[in-house]
């Protein structure tokens, strides 16, 4: 029954999540688009002030190891049971994006890592070559020509943009996963994806660290980082960010 | 989006200094002398290198005074530095100039040799290159084993008089864009003075 109600939400929702992530377009050249800059740096303070009180991790470089940790047993399985968590929703981004080819190899993954991966705790298909393709509802609306919009920070979730933040809600809704769970077993996936966010802030921590959060301006090297890397997954051509420093000479 | 608008703007600068050349205003520098093989040839080495320096197992002040090293040999830090720090470097005295270049080498070298640890025991190879306007852009991935491939591009020159590369982008991340962004902000925390924020440089990365 409340599967039934979700599915018939879904069509209107959506259509208002497309129309709404057009929103505040991105003129064409402007790199960073970012209007509701002031709301957008007391969601990234507010965020970072979460994090510390939420993660093990030191607020500064002196009082970390002098080498990264080697990689923890407990965390590189909570990315991988997350990530096999997320794959049925890759895959039905590649069928929406008419990518048959990452679609099959997501449900392979999936099938493999779900069973003789033991629910993904292991990464068997990785070992075959099968190493993944993520995506998510935000690529499927860049897919279909929707427009970045506005670069936002989300409360908890982080950096993103108006077309990001809109895949993210349809993400959620349209998760196959969800349909074929009951109620306590989608608490529990929520829980290991939200523990396996947390596993993979950690992991990074070392790139993190010298590049967003001991930088002068965190706010605007997170920005920028989410930016050129989110496009850069999208595929979107790198040419208009080509710098060429030699250029000053003949000015 | 194409390449055209850039690279007709670059043409009529391109065709301007061509001409200048020609009239011997300008020593003979011509365009794209740097093949394509030389290009992937250095990227090779720089590759081989990093590979060497990761995988050595020396304590990380070791291993960080080498990727200084290596950015030394193969990059053209002084142009990476002068482009990072943007406008005010016209304004900058050459002593400015030099100790801030000191500065940024061994900034560069802490903050993105780090990085590039993380892919100890990864095999690394050059797959790819292409021509950017006077420039090439040659593609490397480096792939653990069960993970998504990792992409470094790096942009190759050989204006300096030399084949140097002077930018690099990490999976879509562009070196000097984040740091013509970073020494700008430094720079504005010390209300432009140059001195104070070389200082701040040194300790940073």
């Amino acid at each position: 029954m409340a599967q039934v109600f979700r599915l018939r939400l879904l069509l209107p929702v959506l259509a208002a999540l497309v129309l709404a992530s057009g929103c505040h377009p991105r003129p064409a050249g402007v790199e960073v688009h970012d209007p509701f800059e002031t709301t957008n740096r007391a969601w990234f303070e507010a965020n970072l002030a979460l994090e510390q009180a939420l993660l093990p991790v030191a607020p500064d470089r002196a009082e970390r190891a002098e080498d990264p940790p080697p990689p923890r047993p407990l965390r590189t399985a909570l990315r991988r049971v997350a990530a096999n968590l997320s794959t049925p929703r890759w895959v039905v981004n590649d069928l929406l994006q008419a990518r048959p080819d990452r679609g099959i190899e997501n449900a392979l993954r999936f099938a493999i890592n779900t069973t003789v991966g033991l629910g993904g705790l292991f990464n068997p298909a990785g070992a075959m070559g099968l190493s993944g393709r993520p995506n998510d509802f935000g690529a499927t609306l860049h897919a279909w020509g929707v427009n970045e919009g506005a670069y936002k920070v989300l409360p908890v979730f982080g950096p993103s943009t108006e077309r990001d933040a809109a895949g993210m809600v349809v993400d959620s809704l349209l998760d196959p996963l969800d349909f074929a769970l009951n109620r306590t077993e989608r608490t529990a996936t929520f829980a290991l994806r939200q523990a396996g966010r947390v596993a993979e802030r950690i992991e990074y921590d070392d790139i993190l660290g010298p590049m967003v959060l001991e930088s002068a301006d965190p706010y605007a090297q997170a920005r920028l980082l989410y930016l050129q890397n989110r496009r850069h997954f999208l595929g979107e051509p790198s040419e208009e960010e080509f710098i060429d420093p030699y250029a000053d000479l003949f000015d | 989006m194409t390449l055209m608008p850039i690279s007709s703007i670059d043409r009529r600068r391109f065709l301007i200094a061509g001409g200048a050349a020609a009239l011997g205003l300008l020593a003979a520098r011509p365009g794209l002398a740097l093949s394509q093989a030389d290009a992937r040839a250095l990227i090779g080495r720089v590759m081989g290198d990093v590979q060497r320096i990761i995988n050595s197992g020396q304590p990380e002040a070791a291993m960080l005074r080498e990727f200084e090293a290596l950015f030394s040999r193969f990059g053209d830090v002084p142009t990476i530095a002068r482009s990072a720090l943007g406008p005010p470097a016209r304004n900058a005295s050459p002593a400015q100039l030099a100790a801030f270049t000191e500065a940024f080498r061994g900034y560069l070298a802490r903050k993105y040799g780090r990085q590039f640890r993380r892919f100890a025991g990864a095999s690394a190879q050059v797959t790819g290159a292409r021509q950017i306007q006077r420039h090439w852009e040659v593609i490397t991935t480096m792939t653990m084993r069960g993970e998504p491939p990792f992409e470094v591009r790096w942009h190759v020159s050989d204006m300096s008089g030399r084949n140097l590369f002077f930018n690099l982008i990490i999976e879509g991340v562009n070196l000097l864009a984040v740091e013509r962004q970073e020494i700008g902000a430094m720079l504005e925390r010390r209300r432009g003075n140059l001195d104070p924020m070389i200082q701040d440089l040194r300790r940073a990365g």
